[in-house]
């Protein structure tokens, strides 16, 4: 292809940082799916992609200089103009706000000067959506541009933490008893290893019963492993309840060569499961991994994962390169002439795309702009070929079920809902943290596992499922935590967030915050969510701020309307459910005078 | 120019937005009914191409006919029975039995709010059609409040993906619009901005579909998506052959003729004056259909026709601007 470049060029940090990410990688094939890995080496070490950078990484991977600079303007941690080289990303989101985020941001901006500010040239900080580490909050993640680039994250963070971090001195990572609360628990499926094990060490994962899964789904071949995945019926659990089963069978007849995508890249608000599994029990998604592609026929796996995770990400490095080592993964795993690896993708900030289709064209080295389906991933996915993608903990939930089989894996939980579930539990409770149980809990147990409500005391509301859920009020606290309990009280599961607010929190801001969020993570693509979450930003700010546009219940029939049309209109479910939790408070709380009604 | 070593080999890579599934092969008919009505489509048709077979009009925004579908605007969606959200009728394939409705509340509604939601935040004076549909679905932008002062120069282009000031500041009460300063960095077009709805028609236009120079893509994110060169550099700095195929598809006059630019600033642009004549371009033996528009003996502008098989609506610079050199020699 002809391209044309113009007159910036690369400096010699800058061509080192492409080549050297190019160094290892084949360049036979389709070179631009190497674009976001190169961005993220440059803006690693230069701490912003600069126009002769990026003329050189367009000339290696042979794309349009346009089409590479809407790609890197696409994704929150990739800077296109010139930026200090540490920065700090602090959350404000929705589980921070009640545990400080703003006293947070108050500290950070008293040490670094207004956010997107630098005094010194040296570092700046902004604010940040949710980064996945709500059960410590209130978070922070420090990034330091340089040769190899520092991350850090900072949970629970204070000011002096983040400036220690910034001067390069050690602060010690919180044990891991604050996260999962149940750790070295007996019966536990899924949290089984999490802090009995070295994560690091394949021999202390093997000790622990890893592999046996793997074995048992080479003796029984990928037919019956799929039959055993259908049996045990399985759900996906990223989100939108697909039977696991169902999906792999489909892609068994469909062309080669096909794909397996985990989805590692949790960003819905309020969510951590799948970043505390990956951190301390990495090499269980491996094999989940493994078994998943032996059953579906697919000879690669790509690990999408979040931006955001970097110590999932050094312990998944780790866990791959182990596994390479020792012929858990490769031309011939566990020697029975299986094919099967894995490469490890990172986002670069960018909610959207854990949208499946999102994803696939974050991979390929494209904006992350949802597709329209169908064509489904199954038919039409990764490169235009079939394409299985499941999320982490729906991965992982494939270890029980070939150890103990589909049949006993669908005896727990209720009929529709089968097996463990992992639960994101935050914001005003005694004990936030990642919580094992059976499908079927109630909402007030699961509370009450977690020590019960925190701040005052006083539980004002629930959110479930996330900033794509919906609020629920103390009368709901009864309903089972299931697919089909939630739906019949309004709600959803979501990604199992469950996170209360005490009855001091000001609900409306708490609204405005979870519009803010939708504003900013849209795509872009289509006109009702690009548009229409900026107007319900607007809405919801006249709403909060008492000077409705005429008057209230006009407001509120009017954000109504833009709800409906966003959810019918929308490409994808980013839009489609931007307005469901705010709805869903509007209808069950007096929030805006005279705007609830019955529920 | 920079001089690096050249990479290895030359392998095609994909390219455009999102790759297409191959079409399916054997032609077949496909029976459905819209809005009552029972029609039979070859297979492979869409539900607008149905839906015109009944004469049954659909407002289309991103739909082109020579363009690869991207489905974005969607103001085309209609209610498909059994589906759970509305669906794009300009790439939703029609299959046997679907019982499609064109014109329900549902359908009425979000048609109307996505005219509501681009009414109040771009500039749509020079673009009728959508004026058009505004009327014909009632809509009222103003019901999302006064439209927010445009930003500065530069200011929109200059937007973090993920990050924007919280409503109210700076413009309290106002709805955010794209308002901006039109580019004006070259003789032959202008770029303004303020009046993109985001089709993706221009980057579509400059891409596989039509010029291969690819010099202008999607940049940012969310409400601060824009059509952009790298680094938003002008065009002359970029890889732009001003072809003028982008102008040609533009839906909105976002992007216009220079000339026609400067006459709209005159107040002289009057297009009761104008005549067009279809002639062939002279200057290379493609043969390629112009359609040349002429308001007081001057050529305003020049277009081609789309359903013409040579050119399908896509010129190059000679056939498209060549014309400024007659005129300028005059
Ligand atoms: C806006 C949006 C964000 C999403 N984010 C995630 C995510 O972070 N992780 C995930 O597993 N699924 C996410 N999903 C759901 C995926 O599209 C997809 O359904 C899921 O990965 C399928 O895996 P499962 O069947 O195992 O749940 C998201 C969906 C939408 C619409
Ligand atoms: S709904 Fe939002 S996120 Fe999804 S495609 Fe449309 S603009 Fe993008
Ligand atoms: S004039 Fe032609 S080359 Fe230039 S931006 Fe438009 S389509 Fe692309
Ligand atoms: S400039 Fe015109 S063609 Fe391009 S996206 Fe905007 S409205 Fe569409
Ligand atoms: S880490 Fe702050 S809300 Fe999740
Ligand atoms: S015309 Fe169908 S989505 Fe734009």
């Amino acid at each position: 292809m002809d391209l044309h470049f113009n007159q910036h060029a690369p400096d010699a940090e800058e061509i080192a940082a492409v080549d050297g990410c190019l160094a290892s990688v084949p360049l036979d094939g389709d070179r631009r799916q190497h674009l976001l890995p190169v961005l993220h080496a440059i803006q690693g070490r230069k701490g912003w992609v600069s126009p002769g950078a990026l003329n050189h990484a367009c000339l290696r991977l042979d794309v349009p200089p346009a089409e590479a600079f809407g790609v890197a303007d696409f994704y929150a941690l990739f800077q296109t103009r010139p930026h200090p080289p540490l920065t700090v990303h602090v959350c404000d989101d929705i589980a921070c706000r009640t545990r400080g985020a703003e006293a947070l941001c108050a500290e950070v901006e008293a040490a670094l000067g207004p956010q997107g500010e630098s005094r010194d040239g040296v570092a700046t900080w902004h604010r940040s959506p949710c980064l996945g580490l709500c059960e410590r909050a209130p978070a922070a993640l420090v990034i330091a541009a340089g040769h190899p680039p520092r991350e850090r994250d900072l949970a629970p963070a204070t000011g002096a933490h983040v400036l220690s971090v910034l001067a390069g001195a050690p602060v010690p990572h919180p044990p891991l008893s604050v996260s999962v609360p149940q750790a070295g628990q007996p019966g536990l499926k899924l949290l089984a290893r999490v802090g009995r094990i070295d994560p690091a060490s394949l021999d202390d994962y093997r000790a622990a019963g890893g592999f046996l899964a793997l074995r048992r789904a080479f003796e029984m071949g990928p037919g019956a492993v799929i039959k055993e995945v259908v049996e045990s019926r399985l759900v996906g659990r990223g989100g939108a309840a697909f039977p696991t089963g169902v999906k792999w069978q489909g892609a068994r007849s469909a062309t080669l060569p096909r794909y397996l995508i985990c989805n590692a890249d949790e960003s819905e608000p309020g969510t951590f499961k799948d970043r505390v599994l990956m951190e301390n029990d990495p090499f269980s998604l491996i094999e989940a991994m493994t078994i998943a592609g032996f059953a579906t026929g697919c000879e690669k796996g790509y690990l999408y994962l979040r931006g955001e995770y970097p110590l999932a990400l050094s312990r998944l490095e780790n866990a791959i390169a182990r596994c390479r080592e020792r012929g858990f993964l490769g031309d011939d795993v566990l020697g029975d002439g299986v094919r099967f690896d894995i490469e490890l993708r990172r986002g670069a900030g960018a909610y959207i795309c854990g949208e499946e289709t999102a994803l696939m064209n974050s991979i390929e080295g494209r904006r992350g702009e949802p597709r329209n389906k169908p064509p489904f991933p199954t038919e039409f996915g990764l490169f235009g070929q079939p394409t299985v993608i499941n999320n982490v903990e729906t991965l992982v939930n494939v270890i029980p079920i070939m150890i103990e089989g589909g049949k006993a894996f669908a005896a727990l939980g209720t009929e529709r809902s089968t097996g463990p579930k992992l639960f994101c539990v935050s914001g005003h409770v005694q004990r936030p943290g990642v919580y094992e149980a059976p499908f079927g809990i109630t909402l007030g147990e699961l509370l009450d596992l977690a020590g019960g409500i925190g701040g005052n005391g006083r539980l004002q509301a629930v959110l479930l499922g996330g900033a794509a859920g919906a609020f629920v009020t103390h009368d709901q606290l009864g309903a089972p935590l299931t697919f089909e309990g939630t739906r019949a009280i309004g709600a959803t599961l979501g990604s199992a967030v469950v996170m209360p607010f005490d009855d001091t929190v000001d609900l409306r801001q708490i609204l405005r915050r979870i519009a803010q969020f939708f504003r900013d993570e849209s795509c872009g693509q289509c006109v009702p969510c690009r548009v229409g979450t900026v107007r319900q930003e607007e809405l919801l700010h006249r709403l909060a701020t008492d000077r409705p546009l005429g008057s209230v219940g006009e407001e509120v029939a009017l954000l109504k309307e833009l709800g409906q049309a966003m959810r019918d209109a929308s490409i994808c479910g980013l839009g489609q459910t931007a307005s469901s939790a705010i709805e869903s408070a509007l209808a069950r709380f007096p929030i805006f005078q005279g705007t609830q009604e019955t529920r | 120019m920079i001089s690096q070593d050249a990479p290895d080999a030359k392998i095609p890579v994909p390219r455009g937005p999102v790759p297409m599934p191959p079409p399916p092969r054997p032609r077949r008919t496909v029976e459905l009914t819209i809005d009552g009505q029972s029609v039979a489509v070859p297979e492979g048709a869409t539900l607008l191409d149905a839906a015109r077979q009944l004469g049954i009009e659909t407002p289309t925004l991103c739909f082109l006919e020579n363009l690869t579908p991207v489905n974005v605007c969607r103001i085309c969606v209609v209610e498909v029975e059994g589906s759970r959200t509305l669906v794009p009728a300009c790439s939703r394939k029609a299959e046997p039995g679907m019982k499609v409705s064109t014109d329900s509340e549902r359908v009425r509604l979000s048609r109307k709010l996505v005219l509501e939601l681009l009414g109040s935040s771009v500039d749509l004076s020079t673009a009728p059609q959508i004026q058009d549909y505004m009327e014909r679905y009632d809509a009222k932008p103003e019901r999302f409040g006064p439209p927010a002062p445009p930003a500065r120069a530069g200011e929109r282009d200059a937007a973090r993906p993920g990050h924007h000031h919280p409503p109210g500041v700076p413009h309290d009460g106002c709805a955010a619009t794209v308002g901006q300063p039109v580019k004006v960095d070259n003789e032959l077009y202008v770029r303004d901005y303020s009046k993109c709805i985001v089709c993706y028609k221009c980057v579509e236009a400059c891409g596989t579909d039509a010029q291969n120079t690819f010099a202008i893509a999607l940049a940012g994110r969310g409400f601060d998506a824009r059509i952009s060169t790298e680094y938003d550099v002008p065009l002359p700095d970029s890889a732009c052959v001003y072809c003028g195929n982008c102008i040609g598809v533009c839906p909105t006059g976002a992007l216009m003729f220079k000339s026609e630019f400067d006459m709209r600033q005159a107040g002289t642009w009057d297009e009761s004056q104008q005549t067009a004549t279809d002639t062939i371009c002279p200057y290379c033996g493609v043969g390629c259909t112009l359609t040349v528009h002429v308001q007081e003996e001057k050529i305003v502008k020049v277009t081609s026709p789309l359903d013409n098989d040579v050119t399908r609506g896509h010129l190059c610079i000679k056939g498209r601007f060549g014309w400024e050199w007659v005129n300028r020699r005059e």
